[in-house]
């Protein structure tokens, strides 16, 4: 999206197509505890780039007589959402307030799941986007699977702080769509941190982003390398996963080698040692094969920046060849055409709602295809943004969706439309143990809003996570939360600029 | 021309000769001092709005019972390249923007570059938009990578599909100016207004054509827009704001700030010079550093002080219709509601000296109206109804075709 782009007037893109446009990620609906983040068939060590995240302090804290809608497709009127230790305890009705507890009047107000979007590029194309920041396209070989995107994410970005008032407690941060194969996406949630392993969501699966289409061949294309052409593009990614397979095989190969050597010393031992009988040698690490082994393994979801309905039919099938699962399609601007196909797969589509047009792949658009995308049973739509503007209205985003499949005669009430950017979205992410609903025992991300979230009007007013109200409108942070801006926003919110 | 009517409108066009049409009960956002009307007729007569009251008669009208909905003049769709770039990555089909290729330390100007020629009445995204609510648009030249900072000429347009449909009066020249044109200005914006100062000197002195900025036809079309002409100056910096109205009232220039991200805290002076700003109302980021200080309130800030102002959405033009979401977002941060309309409609119109014959629902305006299912600047309301010069719209584009051709094939393949 021209989101990464610098505005300006319109005019004719410089840039290549790829910049803010990046990818689209679906999640097949893992219902998983989140894997251990580390996919590597090498021997396990403890896994570096570890998350160090530590909830902040919370207040046992009651909201109460608020209209809520907890994220599993349930409304609750004059309800009550409970939050202790930094979790959710307990929603309902007319429930009491433990000794101690913070009340929170919210009569009037409506409360939500943190908001989840499962596509960002917040920190990687942070604002300013300068060139010194463009960090999210390794555009230099069409598969660099073994880059990862949290290796590049700014914690600085004050796209984080005005995401946080538009509610978002969890993103993923992807690398770009440049590339075939990208990389590895992370999972945070949206604390200020100095460091990105502060804000690493602890537990959750990493993402692999993939990119169908116009931009990875038009990047290679352009400069008389492979790809060149969507027939290229296929072949790139089956040969990537083809040396992946290898690739495992050598380990499970050494892995075997390994286990006969053992066993073999210990029915020596005590007998006179064999000099030639020495331990098998481990194959060399690939970095770029880990990560493919650990997709294929599981471990880490498949999220394909895809446009077109008969590219994400394709997908589909380079799933099945390889035996990898595909999280979601991100940018599905055409899964209204093949919604039955993504349910069937059990695949996400995570969509905007109105973009479209600005290149072939985009023009068939419509404003009705995440209600659409929702129709079939087991279907999982998403609200997505791949935008720092995005980002912070996708309830608004959503309310647009919502309002286009109704007036088509589909009955989509708020308590299901809040699933897209809640429930569904932590499904993509493989967190919705743990997040993206309001129910006993999930973490405390938590937003209230001044009214209905679905306006245009609507502000989130208070925005916990994990229990910690860490943005309350009424008492906004006196300096930005943003090193970058600090001693400079000031300076211009003062006037004293000119 | 009726033949030349877009094709989307082929079919009803036969149907759509611009009768009496009646639109009775109505909450009529006037965007004139007479405000908000609640439960009132409004009478289009000749395409024209003819009369606006409660229990108007009219026999031989199309009468219409609005409910109480909404009925606002038809909005401003913002400065885009709407038919004049169908898809923004395919070069054959963008004529936004001029290059020919001199290198940028020429300087070659080309003012008397007008893109308003390059209009396409069948462009998909002219229905795509008008079903949206939007009745018309401003043609904003672009920057080619090998151009000038000087885009060219633009002009209005509306929306009705018809080819020849520039609005009267509307030309303007478009100049960007900042950090982001370094690249097309020899690398700094100081030699901005240097290249700027050098125009205005070859419109009053004899200059040689071999050394010259511009053509002599571009020397006549910049001397125009320098006794009292429309120019629209994309520019978003405090600093480069004041500078840009001191350069423009130095040289008798009509300008109007585009982007604008830190007008806000020159409010008082744009105010004052009677400059007004058409601003991307969500942009709160630094995403330049010309940009540090934009913030959601700058439409309220700048309301307040008194700066007539509209919304556009920049390097968008397919999802223009987003414009009523900004709209929406400064009411959300302390804009009037009433105010933002009239930002998208009679301010809009004034802007573009078009304030004569559109922007308001008053007897006498040409009857650019749109009927909401709701609030009109809510993101859940949809138009149900949009009328342009008094004949309705077919509320259909290339998109609801789409939609309807693969909601018929899912309701078939999820029946079982």
């Amino acid at each position: 999206m021209q989101h990464a782009h610098a505005r300006g007037a319109p005019r004719r893109s410089v840039m290549i197509p790829l910049l803010g446009i990046l990818l689209s990620a679906c999640a097949t609906a893992p219902q998983s505890q989140a894997p251990t983040p580390q996919a590597t068939p090498a021997p396990s060590t403890p896994a570096p780039y570890t998350s160090t995240y530590r909830a902040l302090p919370s207040t046992t804290t009651l909201i109460r007589g608020a209209t809520v809608l907890t994220g599993t497709g349930t409304r609750i009127d004059n309800g009550d959402v409970l939050i202790v230790d930094g979790k959710i305890s307990a929603v309902g009705t007319q429930l009491s307030a433990p000794a101690g507890a913070k009340v929170i009047e919210a009569n009037g107000r409506w409360v939500t799941p943190g908001l989840i979007d499962v596509h960002s590029h917040l920190g990687v194309y942070p604002s300013p986007g300068v060139d010194a920041h463009s960090d999210g396209n390794e555009m230099v070989d069409p598969v660099t699977a073994q880059a990862w995107a949290e290796h590049a994410l700014w914690p600085q970005d004050p796209g984080f702080q005005t995401a946080l008032e538009g509610g978002i407690t969890t993103m993923q941060i992807l690398p770009g769509s440049g590339n075939l194969i990208g990389g590895r996406g992370v999972t945070v949630k949206n604390v200020h941190a100095t460091t990105y392993q502060a804000m690493k969501f602890p537990g959750a699966p990493q993402g692999l982003k993939m990119a169908c289409g116009e931009n990875p061949k038009g990047v290679y294309g352009g400069k008389g390398q492979a790809p060149m052409t969507r027939m290229g593009n296929v072949a790139g990614y089956r040969q990537a996963f083809a040396d992946a397979q290898a690739y495992r095989e050598e380990w499970n190969k050494y892995r075997r080698e390994l286990a006969e050597y053992e066993k073999k010393q210990k029915d020596a031992a005590g007998k006179k040692k064999d000099a030639d009988d020495k331990p098998p040698s481990p194959p060399k690490r690939d970095l770029k094969s880990d990560t493919l082994v650990g997709a294929m393994n599981g471990e880490i979801l498949v999220h394909i920046h895809c446009y077109r309905a008969d590219e994400m039919a394709i997908m589909i099938d380079l799933a099945n060849e390889f035996g990898f699962k595909i999280a979601a399609f991100h940018h599905a601007v055409e899964a209204y055409k093949i919604a039955d196909l993504l349910a069937q797969n059990d695949i996400c589509g995570a969509e905007w709602a109105d973009w479209w047009g600005f290149k072939m792949e985009a023009f068939d658009g419509v404003m009705e295809n995440l209600a659409l995308t929702d129709m079939p049973r087991n279907s999982c739509a998403v609200v997505h943004s791949d935008s720092p503007e995005g980002i912070q209205r996708l309830n608004q985003e959503a309310g647009k969706a919502m309002a286009r499949g109704n007036r088509m005669g589909l009955d989509i009430s708020r308590e299901h439309a809040i699933t897209w950017l809640t429930l569904n979205a932590a499904k993509a992410l493989g967190i919705d143990q743990v997040t993206g609903t309001l129910e006993a025992g999930k973490m405390g991300d938590v937003v209230i809003w001044n009214g209905d979230p679905f306006s245009v009007y609507a502000l989130a007013e208070a925005v916990f996570i994990d229990g910690a109200l860490v943005y309350d409108r009424k008492s906004p942070p006196a300096k930005p939360a943003s090193d970058f801006l600090l001693g400079q926003y000031e300076t211009a919110v003062k006037g004293s600029a000119q | 021309m009726r033949a030349l009517i877009a094709s989307a409108l082929a079919v009803v066009a036969s149907n759509a000769v611009a009768q009496d049409i009646l639109i009775r009960g109505a909450t009529v956002y006037t965007s004139t001092a007479k405000g908000t009307l609640t439960n009132t007729d409004v009478l289009i007569r000749d395409g024209r709005i003819h009369s606006i009251g409660t229990g108007l008669a009219a026999d031989n009208a199309t009468t219409l019972d609005a409910k109480g909905r909404a009925l606002t003049p038809g909005l401003f769709a913002g400065l885009t390249t709407i038919g004049i770039q169908e898809v923004s990555q395919e070069a054959t089909t963008d004529d936004a923007s001029i290059g020919l290729g001199a290198p940028a330390y020429e300087m070659q100007w080309r003012p008397e570059f007008d893109v308003s020629t390059a209009y396409n009445g069948r462009s998909v995204l002219v229905p795509v938009t008008r079903i949206e609510g939007m009745t018309w648009t401003v043609l904003n030249p672009g920057i080619a990578s090998n151009g000038n900072f000087l885009a060219g000429q633009g002009a209005a347009v509306t929306l009705d599909g018809r080819q020849d449909a520039v609005l009267d009066g509307s030309r303007s020249l478009f100049i960007n100016l900042g950090g982001q044109m370094n690249s097309h200005s020899g690398g700094s914006r100081a030699a901005q207004w240097m290249v700027l100062e050098q125009a205005v000197h070859e419109t009053r002195n004899r200059v040689s054509d071999q050394k010259s900025l511009m053509h002599p036809l571009g020397r006549e079309v910049f001397a125009r827009y320098l006794s009292g002409g429309r120019v629209i100056f994309n520019v978003d910096r405090a600093g480069d704001i004041v500078k840009t109205i001191a350069f423009a009232k130095r040289y008798n220039i009509k300008p109007v700030i585009a982007g604008g991200a830190e007008a806000w805290i020159v409010a008082d002076q744009l105010a004052e010079a009677k400059v007004p700003v058409i601003i991307d109302a969500l942009n709160n980021l630094p995403n330049t550093f010309d940009q540090i200080g934009a913030r959601l309130d700058n439409a309220a800030l700048l309301n307040k002080a008194g700066v007539k102002l509209t919304f556009s959405m920049f390097e968008d033009s397919h999802n223009a219709r987003k414009v009523r979401q900004l709209a929406g977002n400064a009411v959300a941060h302390g804009m009037p509601k009433e105010a933002a309309v009239t930002a998208l409609t009679a301010d809009a119109a004034d802007i573009f000296g078009l304030g004569a014959t559109r922007g308001r629902i008053a007897a006498g305006q040409v009857a650019d109206v749109v009927l909401w299912s709701g609030d009109p600047l809510e993101v859940t309301s949809l138009a149900d109804q949009v009328w342009i010069a008094g004949r309705p719209v077919d509320m259909r584009s290339r998109q609801t075709e789409l939609r309807d051709r693969y909601f018929e094939r899912l309701k078939r393949a999820t029946a079982n």
